[in-house]
């Protein structure tokens, strides 16, 4: 028996033995949550991975076991007691608010988003997956795949957590049966396909025994696959930065230390900066140089995204918070529209008539939301018109600034993509939003091709109509040898074919075969739309 | 290309933190409380606004009770650095004779240390305190958000708590209601010690083991700093060689026997550890989800 194996002492210390203090500290850092329907383990399944591991500390592990008792669920050891922390999450049994935990093998720390399952706190799991390399997807293997497993992966999807592990748990309760997992693998798959996640993982579990966690499960050797700790510590975690990018630099907070030293703080979003480099400061959109990138520790010769600098310039430029540093190259702007995705959190409704405060970079700004373009139905992820938007729903939206911010992308740069709105009556944070690609560039450039003004096709026809007429004046006096009559033809023509051109035009203006480059005309509304959201 | 180190990762977003106090709150204040934690984030402080000095005070709760050597070390760091320090005692409690001997921890640490620095935040209308606490020191914390929203009547509401998504954090408030702001949240113990050997960070010296007189008290080891502990029959001061991996009040806060003297032997220490850090902190212990509760009060 499997369960024998991991209760013996000897063969765990075995295998935890190089894990349980890392000789070595790990340079690299995978953030990651766990995430999936409620009662699917989510929380056993981080107890028992931190204790397999040998990474409980043994005061933790009495209280466990005197928790267990209190509160147990599960008759034996609740290993979900680790991490469930508040009062009324123990007496519950569930989990309500996302919890942080840390932990480290020799090959990797770790920072763990444990999120919880209720529909009623997708925004918790929401705020968790924010900024996560990685999200672990809990299913019971019996129930399968939830309207929450859906929920939860489109989140996460929307959010890019670039990849994903499905962790069927509780194969212990279909006899740790291939079929079935591989049926739900591929259904999942299936389902999850358009989110554009970077890979995708199934391991069958069984959390509460610790089946796949650290150790391989004699129960189920059909499965060649990694173990979840496994996995977890060699996943690329992608944190090299590029610092060929260009520099864009949030200012945060203007130092003013004396009349002498002017410096601007900010953590840098994107690329890198020396000293000399020129740059342009948005929304003014007034030119610099770097003077120095200053940091306690000394000048740096170049600043890298992710670094917390201070900058000065050789000019006297006015920059405050809020405003973005970018290199002169960068085709960043500022705008008072936005294109975005968004998941309302706050129990109050969208309301269109409201005036919501939104926070994009260091910047805010008064913000409305004049347009829900479509809904998300989280069942097919089909797009759904609709006029409102409640909590935990998912829409593309229309935002007008009452001044502009600088944004970008939120899948080219996530610190100037992704955004809050607050309430500004209640203070709650509403809504969470992310920049979609910035898409009146694309229509606008095509839109000549599909739509023409009359005026415009009668004079066409009328410029065409005087060369055509000065051709078949000069045809009709070669053929003719008669000015007159050459004359009268040309004259006569000009009219007839005036009309004819321009029904001409227009009956090809209206018809859309052959046209490129426009987005909707071509493959119907609902397609574009999709499209769109689902833009790997 | 290249690759921040996890410290560097940390530094850099604790920072970010404190630069987004002052930049958005009024009246911002930095609890300082002498320990390991507080020194990493005065240092980081200092690090955020440079060259600028620290654009709040330090603000120390006495309960009256702590390490001698801690206020020492407390009064010569404000000096050497320049820093305002601002020293709270809630004279009330004093007064009341409250203390941890006679009155039991629960209600020592309450009236001294809770109620203490409600009385201070109030008295000098701070709305924003920043503290050195981490998520990974227990189960309540690990689930506070690193602007955390207090009530005008500084209480915390752990159901209600504002999502927090990447770095952007929700700083409005209505008048009265304070944030207490977490810099550290992603910082673990062995972090804590790692970045200390990497800066040159200097600590107080109870966390390196030396001789010290210490009593068996309720299986602790608990100092006796000054003639205020009275022993009980049968109890006696020992010289032993102990240190502490956290420290408070003196009567309430445990030693370890150690033989670790300098921050190679701590760091060695801890990763041979299989017992958690606030083991030694007996408030801990005064109930299952007893820190939620003290927090909920307004505990930090």
């Amino acid at each position: 028996m499997n369960t024998d194996l991991l209760e013996r002492p000897e063969l765990r210390d075995a295998a935890t033995q190089a894990r349980i203090q890392p000789a070595i500290r790990p340079t690299s850092l995978l953030r990651f949550l766990t995430c999936g329907s409620v009662d699917d383990g989510k929380s056993t399944l981080i107890g028992r991975m931190l204790h397999d591991a040998g990474l409980v500390p043994t005061d933790q592990l009495e209280s466990l076991e005197k928790d267990s008792r209190r509160y147990g669920t599960t008759g034996g050891v609740d290993y979900a007691l680790l991490v469930d922390g508040l009062a009324a999450e123990r007496e519950q049994g569930i989990t309500i608010d996302v919890a942080y935990r840390y932990f480290a093998t020799s090959k990797r720390a770790f920072i763990v988003a444990d999120t919880p399952g209720h529909q009623q706190y997708t925004r918790n799991m929401a705020t968790g997956a924010a900024g996560a390399d990685l999200a672990v997807i809990l299913v019971d293997a019996r129930k399968g795949i939830l309207p929450q497993t859906r929920r939860h992966s489109f989140i996460a999807g929307m959010l890019r957590v670039r990849h994903l592990v499905l962790a069927v748990n509780k194969m212990d309760l279909v006899g740790f049966d291939k079929n079935s997992f591989d049926a739900l693998v591929a259904e999942y798959r299936r389902a999850v396909e358009p989110l554009g996640f970077a890979s995708i993982t199934a391991i069958p579990l069984c959390a509460r025994e610790g089946d796949n966690l650290v150790l391989r499960s004699l129960r189920m050797p059909w499965y060649s696959g990694p173990t979840l700790l496994g996995l977890l510590e060699t996943i690329d975690a992608g944190q090299i930065a590029d610092t060929t990018a260009a520099l864009r630099l949030p200012v945060q907070w203007v130092n003013r230390r004396s009349e002498n030293f002017r410096g601007y703080a900010g953590t840098i979003a994107h690329g890198s900066i020396a000293p000399g480099d020129k740059i342009r400061v948005l929304p003014s959109g007034l030119r610099g140089t770097v003077a120095r990138v200053v940091t306690a520790d000394g000048d740096l010769p170049r600043g890298i995204a992710g670094q917390a600098i201070t900058l000065t310039l050789r000019e006297e430029i006015d920059i405050s918070r809020g405003d973005v540093i970018v290199g002169e190259a960068d085709r960043l702007t500022a705008t008072r529209e936005l294109s975005a995705r968004i998941l309302w959190m706050d129990e109050k409704p969208l309301d269109p008539a409201a005036e919501y405060e939104i926070r994009i970079g260091c910047n805010t700004a008064n913000a409305r939301i004049s347009a829900i373009r479509h809904t998300i139905d989280i069942h097919s992820y089909a797009p759904t018109p609709s006029a409102g938007l409640e909590a935990n729903g998912i829409g593309l939206v229309e935002l007008k600034l009452d001044r502009p911010v600088v944004a970008a992308a939120y899948d080219e740069d996530c610190d100037l993509g992704g955004f809050i709105l607050v309430d500004k009556h209640s203070n709650a944070t509403a809504a969470l939003g992310m920049v979609t690609e910035q898409e009146t560039a694309a229509p606008a450039a095509s839109a000549p091709a599909l739509r023409e003004w009359h005026g415009r096709s009668l004079i066409k026809a009328a410029s065409w109509r005087a060369i055509g007429s000065i051709d078949t004046f000069i045809l009709s006096w070669i053929f003719t040898g008669q000015v007159k009559t050459a004359g009268t033809i040309a004259f006569t023509e000009v009219f007839t074919k005036i009309g004819l051109y321009y029904l001409h035009e227009r009956a090809w203006v209206i018809l859309p075969w052959g046209k490129v480059g426009g987005s909707i005309a071509g493959e119907g509304y609902l397609a574009g739309v999709m499209r769109k959201i689902f833009k790997k | 290309m290249k690759m921040l180190g996890h410290l560097d990762r940390l530094e850099a977003e604790s920072i970010h933190i404190l630069r987004e106090v002052a930049a958005t709150c009024d009246h911002p204040v930095m609890l300082y409380s002498i320990g390991k934690d507080s020194s990493v984030l005065l240092h980081l402080a200092l690090k955020a606004f440079y060259p600028t000095p620290l654009p709040f005070p330090l603000l120390h709760v006495d309960t009256t009770w702590k390490f001698r050597e801690m206020i020492a070390f407390r009064d010569r760091k404000a000096a050497e650095l320049g820093c305002e320090l601002i020293v709270h005692v809630n004279q009330e409690g004093v007064d009341r004779g409250i203390n941890p001997f006679d009155s039991g921890s629960r209600l020592h640490t309450d009236v001294m240390k809770t109620q203490g620095l409600r009385q201070a935040l109030d008295h000098y209308k701070f709305d924003a305190a920043i503290g050195g606490a981490r998520r990974d020191e227990e189960k309540s914390r690990a689930k506070e958000r690193v602007f955390s929203l207090r009530s005008a009547e500084h209480r915390w509401d752990p159901k209600s708590q504002r999502p927090e998504p990447w770095k952007r954090f929700n700083t409005r408030k209505r008048a009265g209601e304070s944030f207490r702001v977490f810099p550290l949240s992603n910082w673990t113990e062995q972090d804590v010690w790692d970045y200390i050997a990497r800066e040159g960070i200097e600590v107080v010296p109870l966390y390196f083991a030396a001789s010290r007189p210490v009593v068996e008290r309720q299986g602790a080891l608990i100092m006796r700093d000054d003639d205020r502990m009275v022993l009980a029959p049968g109890e006696v001061v020992q010289h032993r060689m102990v240190r502490f991996r956290t420290l408070g009040c003196y009567p309430l806060t445990g030693a370890i026997e150690s033989e670790a003297a300098t921050l190679d032997d701590i760091i060695r220490e801890m990763r041979d550890a299989h017992v958690s850090e606030r083991q030694g902190r007996l408030i801990d212990h005064d109930g299952a989800g007893s820190m939620e509760q003290k927090k909920q009060e307004g505990y930090f």
